[in-house]
Formats: C-alpha cells, sequence, structure tokens
C-alpha cells in the first residue's frame, strides 16, 4: 500500500477516531437524530479538519513552540466560521437544523487532535489526507448511528417514509428514546464492540 | 517545531491573526447578502404557508414572491390594537431582541404563560387581501417549548377565531418528538379550529387520548404531539398568551368592529 492510500484508510476501521480514539463523541449525540444533518455534519468536518490539517502543516516549521495549540486554534475556528458563513448562505434549511453544532466543531477534539498529532511533524499533503481519512472515518460512524436513529426513531431514511407507522394507519410504533442523547450512546457503544470483535487487536491490553 | 525569541513568537501571532481576520471578516461581508435574502425569504415562505397560499413547502423564490403580492405587513402597537403608519415592519422581527427601552414591553409574570418575559411594544402582522379586502389575518407567535423558544405564525380568518393554518420556522426541539411540529399532518388538523369561546377569551387546548365528543368542545382541541408533552404545552401557552389581551386581543377586538361596520 503507498503511504498515502495508507494515511487515507488507516483511519476509517484500524484506527477510527470514535470507534478506536473515542474522540468527538459530543458531536456524534448531537447531529444523528437524521441522516441528512449527519451527512453535511461528516461532509462538514471531513473538510475542516483536511484543510485544517494541511494549513497548520504548511506553517508548522514556523510555529512556535510556546504558542502552538492556539496557533492551531485560531486556524480551525477561523475555518469553521468560514464553513458556517457558507452553509447558511447556500443551504438554510440545513443551517436551521444544524443551528449550534457547526459552529461546536471548534470543539470536536479530533479537529485539533489530528493538527497536534499529526499535521505538526508531517508534510502538507500527508496531512491533507489525512484529515480526509479521519473525517470520513468519523462519518462512517455518524451515519451508521444516524441511519439506525432515524430509522428506529421515526420510521424514516433520509426524511422518507420506510416503516410505515401506526399513528398514520401502519404497523411501526416508533421509539422513542432512539430520538433521545442515550441512544448514541449505545449505539456507539454496540459499533465499538462489534469492531473489537471483528478485529481483536484494536482492544486495549488489560 | 522550534523554540523561538519572543520577536518571532509576537510577529507569527500578528501575522496569523491578520490572515485569519480577513478570510473571516471577508466570507462574512461577501456572503451576508445570500444570508439575509435566505432569511426573509424563508420567513416569507412561512408566513405563506400558515395561510395555506403556498401548495407545497419546496416553491421556489419566484413562486413565493408572487404569492406574497397579496400580503400585507402591517405594524400593530399591541397594546392599544391601533395600526401604526410609518414604521418600517422589517425593524421588528421577533428573533432579534428588543433593546431599545422605549420599544420594550416587560410582560406582567402572572400573564406571561409564553414565559418569554419581554416583548416589543409593535408587532408586525400580515394581511391577506383579495381585491382590496383582508381575507385572513396572520398573527406572529413564540413562546418557549422544552428546549427552544418556538418562532411561529398562526393564520385567522375574517372572522378573526377560525385558524386557516400553522407553521412554526425556527424552534430547536427534538427531532421527532417536539420537532414534530413541523409536521405538515399534525399542522393539517389546526385547520377550522375556534381559538375563541363566546365571550372572546381565547380558548384553544392541546390535548391527549383524543377529542372531546361534543363537537362544540372539539372545536377548541387539537391533537397534542405524542411524546412531547411540554412542547405542546409550550404551543397552548403561546397562543394562549398572544391571542390575549396582552398580545394581539386589543387588535383583533378592533378588526372585529371594523369588520362589523363594512
Amino acid at each position: 500500500m503507498s503511504k498515502a492510500k495508507k494515511i487515507l484508510l488507516t483511519p476509517i476501521v484500524n484506527k477510527n477516531p470514535i470507534a478506536c480514539q473515542i474522540m468527538g463523541i459530543c458531536s456524534a449525540l448531537a447531529v444523528t437524530t437524521k441522516l441528512t444533518t449527519a451527512c453535511v455534519m461528516a461532509v462538514t468536518v471531513t473538510l475542516v479538519v483536511a484543510c485544517a490539517g494541511a494549513a497548520v502543516s504548511l506553517i508548522r516549521n514556523h510555529v512556535p513552540d510556546s504558542i502552538r495549540i492556539i496557533v492551531q486554534m485560531t486556524i480551525i475556528s477561523s475555518l469553521v466560521i468560514v464553513a458556517d458563513q457558507l452553509i447558511k448562505a447556500f443551504s438554510y434549511g440545513l443551517s436551521k437544523q444544524l443551528s449550534v453544532y457547526v459552529g461546536l466543531i471548534i470543539t470536536n477534539c479530533i479537529v485539533l487532535g489530528r493538527s497536534e498529532g499529526f499535521a505538526m511533524h508531517n508534510r502538507v499533503w500527508d496531512s491533507f489526507v489525512d484529515g480526509i481519512g479521519n473525517g470520513l472515518g468519523y462519518g462512517l460512524i455518524l451515519l451508521t448511528v444516524a441511519f439506525w436513529r432515524e430509522l428506529l426513531g421515526s420510521g424514516r431514511l433520509f426524511g422518507r417514509q420506510v416503516l410505515p407507522l401506526v399513528r398514520d394507519g401502519g404497523w411501526y410504533q416508533p421509539n422513542g428514546l432512539m430520538l433521545l442523547a442515550p441512544s448514541a450512546f449505545f449505539l456507539i457503544g454496540l459499533s465499538i464492540w462489534a469492531l473489537r470483535t471483528w478485529k481483536p487487536e484494536l482492544a486495549e491490553k488489560e | 517545531m522550534a523554540v523561538c525569541s519572543v520577536r518571532k513568537t509576537f510577529g507569527v501571532a500578528f501575522l496569523l491573526c491578520i490572515v485569519c481576520a480577513l478570510l473571516v471578516s471577508s466570507a462574512a461581508v461577501l456572503l451576508r447578502p445570500r444570508q439575509e435574502m435566505n432569511r426573509t425569504l424563508d420567513l416569507k415562505k412561512n408566513i405563506l404557508l400558515a395561510g395555506g397560499l403556498l401548495k407545497d413547502a419546496k416553491a421556489g423564490r419566484q413562486e413565493i414572491e408572487e404569492a406574497f403580492d397579496n400580503v400585507e405587513a402591517v405594524v400593530v402597537d399591541l397594546e392599544s390594537g391601533d395600526m401604526v403608519a410609518g414604521l418600517e415592519p422589517a425593524a421588528f422581527d421577533p428573533r432579534r431582541p428588543v433593546v431599545d427601552p422605549a420599544l420594550r414591553h416587560l410582560i406582567p409574570t402572572a400573564l406571561d404563560k409564553a414565559k418569554i418575559k419581554v416583548r416589543s411594544r409593535y408587532g408586525v402582522i400580515y394581511l391577506v387581501k383579495e381585491n382590496g379586502e383582508t381575507r385572513q389575518i396572520i398573527l406572529p407567535v413564540q413562546g418557549k417549548g422544552l428546549w427552544s423558544t418556538l418562532y411561529g405564525f398562526i393564520a385567522l380568518a375574517k372572522d378573526t377565531k377560525t385558524v386557516k393554518g400553522i407553521t412554526f420556522y425556527q424552534h430547536g426541539e427534538t427531532p421527532g418528538l417536539g420537532g414534530e411540529v413541523d409536521r405538515p399532518e399534525w399542522q393539517a388538523q389546526w385547520q377550522g379550529k375556534i381559538v375563541f369561546d363566546p365571550e372572546w377569551l381565547p380558548n384553544i387546548r392541546l390535548v391527549k387520548g383524543g377529542k372531546d365528543a361534543d363537537p362544540e368542545v372539539a372545536a377548541h382541541q387539537v391533537d397534542a404531539i405524542s411524546g412531547a408533552t411540554i412542547t405542546s404545552r409550550g404551543v397552548e401557552n403561546m397562543l394562549l398568551y398572544w391571542l390575549g389581551q396582552d398580545g394581539f386581543g386589543p387588535f383583533l377586538a378592533q378588526m372585529r368592529r371594523q369588520g362589523g361596520k363594512q
């Protein structure tokens, strides 16, 4: 496997930021009641992690050690604000649903984690690819969780009715718990379990 | 990573700030017109949806603008119920906090059913006209639900008591539970409901477990949203407030008097 490909693919399964490194949980709870919002969030985070990684890597040799975290935070916050403004200008309906969570990408530990842990020591292109990989890994879990929450919680997928609900004369009684934050914890826990059963080497040594 | 002199540290910090500030402020300035347009268009769309003047929620910009030609925005002094000329309706967005003390009205706690504490002395209502004659009155409403303040519109027929429709254009309720206030099927059952009792006191209830058998009573009842007791109660309370004496009550009374004369 070439180096770039390896950087891109490892974070999707083997070093998945949510399932293996347990980062970015808070937003995974907040935006996963619907697949549409989860999709937009995944794409936005991917772009932000990649661009932030590239930008941090570009100036990594000039960043004084003493202020490196705040430098990274400034870059990340600027990118997130720009992304938020773009969503508000071009997709108003979605921006209403995502509301504050776009702004909260700033505090998503995946972004800072990748720029401090990877981009500060690697070349621009590698850092960009690493960002894409981590964004996709995050997105994968987000979409999995959102798939089950939307399906079981409201019988819909991407807003379209899949399971006919009892209140509309169908047979499916929606599970309200799926729409509340705790269910995302259960689903993330279950996916971590599934992943570690599939790849036992991911589990921590006792 | 390098250990740097104080001078370089300051230099890097300064340059970075300049670059980021330029990036953020140019994005904000360049995109603002588009964002403002989206905001007003969304508001117009919801006003039209409340009045049942748009066929579906996916209407395009042109369709919305055309349908909005029949709608007139009017500023109303809530206390007296008079229409006020010479004030710009766009200046009274319910989502913006009322800063000017001259325009603030502190809602007495006993009356504050909508739990919003403060409102503007003026409100913007929308009259739907057909051949110069008022057909519908669309009122803005707002109030606390479970997590958030809900902002919406209720459209009343000319008799000021029959509901034509209701929409919510901004809220942060749980999607799938309280967020179901957005569902067209739920909103549809509001049509034809009566919001005032014969003494013109606001009377509209969101009920659990089916409406009353008596059609007179059921006309004042709407099915609450399952799994969202507090949001449903919020909707009920905000309507009771905004239709009441401290809300649009005086204005609606005036509309009735004028309607009688014509």
